[in-house]
């Protein structure tokens, strides 16, 4: 006899993110301390990037110096949520082989942990976000369009920055199921998708190879792309396409996190994990 | 009953045994030694990348160029992977205290800091090291330096004093751990910060940032003030070039402070001082 | 009092009292005023070189708080502790080649390597003359039985193992004092036998001074001369185990199942018979432990019933210093 439940199929996950949001919410200290370093390195990056504007003459690769300091304080804002550093909390639970409580639950384990991710990504805007936006508009000025449109198709494709940056990390958190010891890859994961991302310098700056590498990756569309719209530097129908290729990418990864849970279970299973 | 007084087996015998534990520890987890070896080489490389690709994109940033670039970073780098490798797992200690494994270091005959200085040394970070090294090898290959006394007198300077900067950096931010146990990120900002902050031209930099990365927390003596030294470049009022030559009094003030933070840090830990 | 006289007491404590403040941590809004905890509340007491003390007390009675006042690792917020006649805040690091402490909980090995090296490291770490070094390890080695776990990493060892490598690591530099903190916990019947069984050997032969805490009574007994309770930071019991059991009333029980159902067992001289179970299978019978032993019981059970099985519960510390506060003591 099943039990009928009147709870729709998308009520887990709505906990799961309020849950991730209230966690994130209790570390006060941590994020003071992580606006403050957000801070930091913003203003480091604005000098050096409005230097190098003006340097060419006022602007550079189609960015202003407003446009280059939407750029640094948006990126910086971002920074929380889109959470690059590799965390190890999924990885530690597949080493410990906890991972295999994960499975007996009736909920989508990729799911899950998404949910949670994008409830604590939302808090972030709170403490670090919004500030560091603000704080760059009160000291080296920043250029936002003036129209609501940027901003709701902004977030839209934050909201696909965020959830390509979790799945990504995800699938290199599995990679636990066959190595041992997973920092040096997430260390290694870190550097490559903050890099690529465009954290620390705006992707259209980039060399003609070395945007082409970037384009073969995800990490623009985590963090670059949801900039460039909200931000305006690109426009309608451009950004329309940029969401687009977030669009697949998040296909994309998450059906190679899918194989790599498949896979990995099934490893667990032999192993007696 | 033993004697109590310690038999003369030399000074540094237990610093060399647990740092040599400490390696053979390492060597026992061969795949991820190696990828993490990759893995910190390619920091190096991205790290230099960062500041390249703006510099290349200008030509000239703040009065460097890209050859130029090679020295700021290379130096700057390696202070930081050196200062890294001496003190930068210090930021362990809240994890030592939460599991109540601090109180070990205490029931040892060494002083505490000096133990956690080579609790863990890791090999990995003598990667980034070499990164670090190849970048400022080629950069004296590319530049045109004139080696003279001068010049190897300042890039020796820039490197023992500029790592004792950055391990000094370290150990003021594991003294404020003992207060912020969860506040570690706070620390990020100058000492990671201050590896990101040195590695740029400071020619460009807002009054405020001189006057924090340059005299507060003093990364632009690690890579700007050397280079511009070396290169016998102009340099803006507020970092005149003779600067350079106060860079151990730089690391003297930031010696003071870590040992200070230290100290009310583990004083705070022990429950003294009221 | 600072210059270590080779007569100071091995612990020598006066006054001493610790408190911690509480803060609500600095997440919540509308924070209550700081609590003050009372972890150590003038606390006095001295052992001798060469005495074998039991410091026993319930879960957060403080016990724990004065040995990291000991052995310096806390500052005391109030009175006066000294360590082998050392201040153990100031003068650590002359105190630590003088002393031994095993935390049960955590470990002072190195988890990563064969046990070998860590003996050679702490070795060295204490600045030992090799040939002493060597020879001592040995010595403890082969006393403890540890000759085949020398090529393991610490982290394959059992736990009965490691606490054997443990209390090596700490006797390695023979220390004059050792004190172990909760020793024997979650070891094995037979583990804690030849544990005590060492400990009271190693003692005989170099006269360590040995401060233990414990929740065994068993270890109490075989171990320690003297007791000391704390109850709440405070000194409520400082004598003999015996003195103890006297003055607390409280007893150990014999549990018996028998292979015949009994109604009646005979009765023994100071022996108390609690009742029985599954209808005279299992037997409780509370004795004194001044007046007889479970072993001197059990024979004397078994001479008129054929015992099957047997069990003994100890008197709870609990229990104990929840007696002693009912006696006025």
């Amino acid at each position: 006899m099943s039990i009928a439940t009147a709870a729709p199929i998308w009520a887990p996950y709505w906990r799961f993110a309020r849950a991730g949001f209230r966690r994130e919410s209790r570390y006060r200290l941590a994020a003071a301390a992580g606006l403050l370093t957000n801070v930091v390195f913003g203003f480091v990056k604005a000098a050096v990037l409005m230097a190098a504007v003006e340097a060419a003459g006022g602007t550079l690769a189609g960015y202003t110096a407003g446009g280059i300091g939407a750029y640094v304080w948006l990126s910086q804002g971002m920074y929380g949520a889109i959470q690059l550093t590799g965390d190890a909390e999924i990885g530690d639970r597949v080493r410990t082989g906890d991972v295999a409580v994960d499975f007996t639950r009736p909920v989508d384990v990729q799911g899950a942990h998404l949910a949670t991710d994008l409830g604590r990504a939302a808090f972030t805007f709170i403490p670090r976000g919004i500030p560091s936006v603000l704080i760059g508009a009160l000291t080296t000025g920043l250029a936002l369009p003036m129209v609501p449109l940027p901003y709701l198709l902004g977030a839209v494709s934050l909201f696909l920055g965020v959830t390509l940056s979790f799945l990504c990390r995800f699938a290199v958190n599995l990679l636990g199921f066959w190595i041992i010891e997973t920092r040096g890859v997430r260390t290694l994961y870190m550097v490559i998708s903050s890099f690529l991302c465009g954290l620390f310098v705006p992707v259209p700056l980039f060399p003609p190879w070395l945007a082409a590498i970037a384009a073969a990756t995800p990490f623009p569309s985590m963090m670059q792309a949801p900039i460039d719209v909200v931000s305006g530097r690109v426009s309608a129908l451009d950004a329309l396409g940029v969401v687009g290729l977030q669009c697949f990418w998040v296909f994309v990864i998450a059906a190679i996190g899918r194989v790599l849970i498949v896979t990995g279970r099934r490893k667990l299973e032999v192993q007696g994990g | 009953m033993a004697d109590s007084v310690p038999a003369a087996a030399g000074r540094l015998a237990p610093y060399v045994a647990v740092v040599r534990a400490r390696i053979r520890a390492q060597r026992s987890y061969r795949t991820s030694f190696r990828i993490d070896l990759l893995g910190s080489a390619a920091i190096g490389v991205i790290e230099f990348g960062e500041v390249w690709i703006v510099v290349h994109s200008v030509g000239t940033l703040g009065g460097l160029n890209v050859r130029a670039i090679l020295l700021l970073f290379g130096l700057s780098n390696l202070a930081f992977a050196s200062g890294n490798l001496i003190a930068g797992h210090l930021d362990q200690i809240p994890t030592y205290i939460r599991a109540g494994t601090l109180d070990t270091f205490y029931l040892r005959p060494q002083p505490l800091l000096a133990q956690l200085l080579i609790s863990d040394f890791q090999l990995r970070r003598l990667a980034r090291m070499t990164a670090a090294t190849t970048v400022l090898v080629v950069g004296f290959g590319l530049n045109d330096i004139v080696w003279d006394v001068r010049t190897v007198a300042v890039i020796t300077m820039a490197v023992t004093f500029g790592t004792a900067i950055f391990a000094g950096l370290f150990v003021c931010a594991a003294g404020l751990q003992f207060y912020l146990i969860n506040g570690a990120e706070l620390t990020n900002a100058f000492t990671y910060g201050g590896a990101y902050a040195a590695g740029q031209p400071a020619s460009v930099f807002t009054r405020p940032l001189t006057l924090f990365f340059g005299y507060l927390v003093p990364v632009v003596f690690t890579g700007y003030l050397p280079t511009v030294a070396i290169l016998r470049l102009d340099s803006p009022p507020g970092l005149p070039s003779w600067l350079v030559w106060c860079t151990p009094l730089a690391a003297l003030w930031v010696w003071a402070v870590a040992l200070l933070l230290w100290r009310l840090g583990v004083r705070h830990y022990q429950g003294g001082g009221g | 009092m600072s210059e270590p006289e080779p007569d100071a007491p091995a612990i020598d404590i006066a006054g001493l009292t610790r408190t911690f403040g509480v803060r609500r941590p600095l997440r919540r809004r509308g924070a209550e005023p700081a609590r003050q905890v009372v972890a150590v509340d003038d606390l006095t007491f001295r052992v001798e070189r060469g005495e074998s003390v039991g410091y026993i007390g319930a879960n957060g009675a403080g016990k724990s708080t004065t040995i990291k006042m000991i052995t310096g690792i806390l500052v005391p917020t109030s009175g006066i502790v000294r360590t082998v006649g050392l201040d153990p805040v100031r003068q650590r690091r002359r105190l630590a080649y003088r002393i031994g402490v095993v935390f049960g909980q955590r470990t002072q090995l190195w988890w990563d390597l064969p046990l070998r090296e860590s003996f050679e490291i702490l070795a060295a770490i204490h600045r030992l003359d090799p040939a002493v070094a060597t020879r001592r390890t040995s010595e403890l080695v082969e006393r403890l039985e540890m000759a085949s776990t020398l090529h393991t990493p610490v982290r394959q060892l059992s736990l009965g193992q490691r606490m054997r490598a443990e209390i090596a690591a700490a006797l390695l530099h023979s220390p004059e004092l050792l004190i172990l903190d909760e020793p024997t916990i979650g070891l094995d019947v037979l583990s804690k036998l030849r544990l005590r069984e060492f400990l009271i050997a190693e003692r005989a032969e170099h006269g360590t001074t040995l401060l233990l805490t414990t929740h065994d009574m068993g270890d109490i007994e075989r171990l320690c001369d003297r007791i000391l309770m704390v109850d709440h930071g405070a000194l409520v019991y400082d004598g003999s185990l015996p003195g103890l059991v006297r003055t607390v009333g409280a007893r150990r029980v014999l549990v018996v199942d028998l292979a015949t159902p009994a109604g009646t067992l005979p009765t023994f001289p100071g022996v108390e018979h609690l009742g029985s179970q599954g209808g005279g299978i299992r037997h409780r019978l509370a004795f004194d432990a001044e007046t007889t032993t479970a072993a001197a019981l059990l024979t004397a059970v078994a001479e008129h019933v054929t015992v099957l099985d047997l069990a003994i519960e100890e008197p709870a510390i609990e229990d104990v210093v929840r007696r002693i506060y009912q006696a006025g003591g």
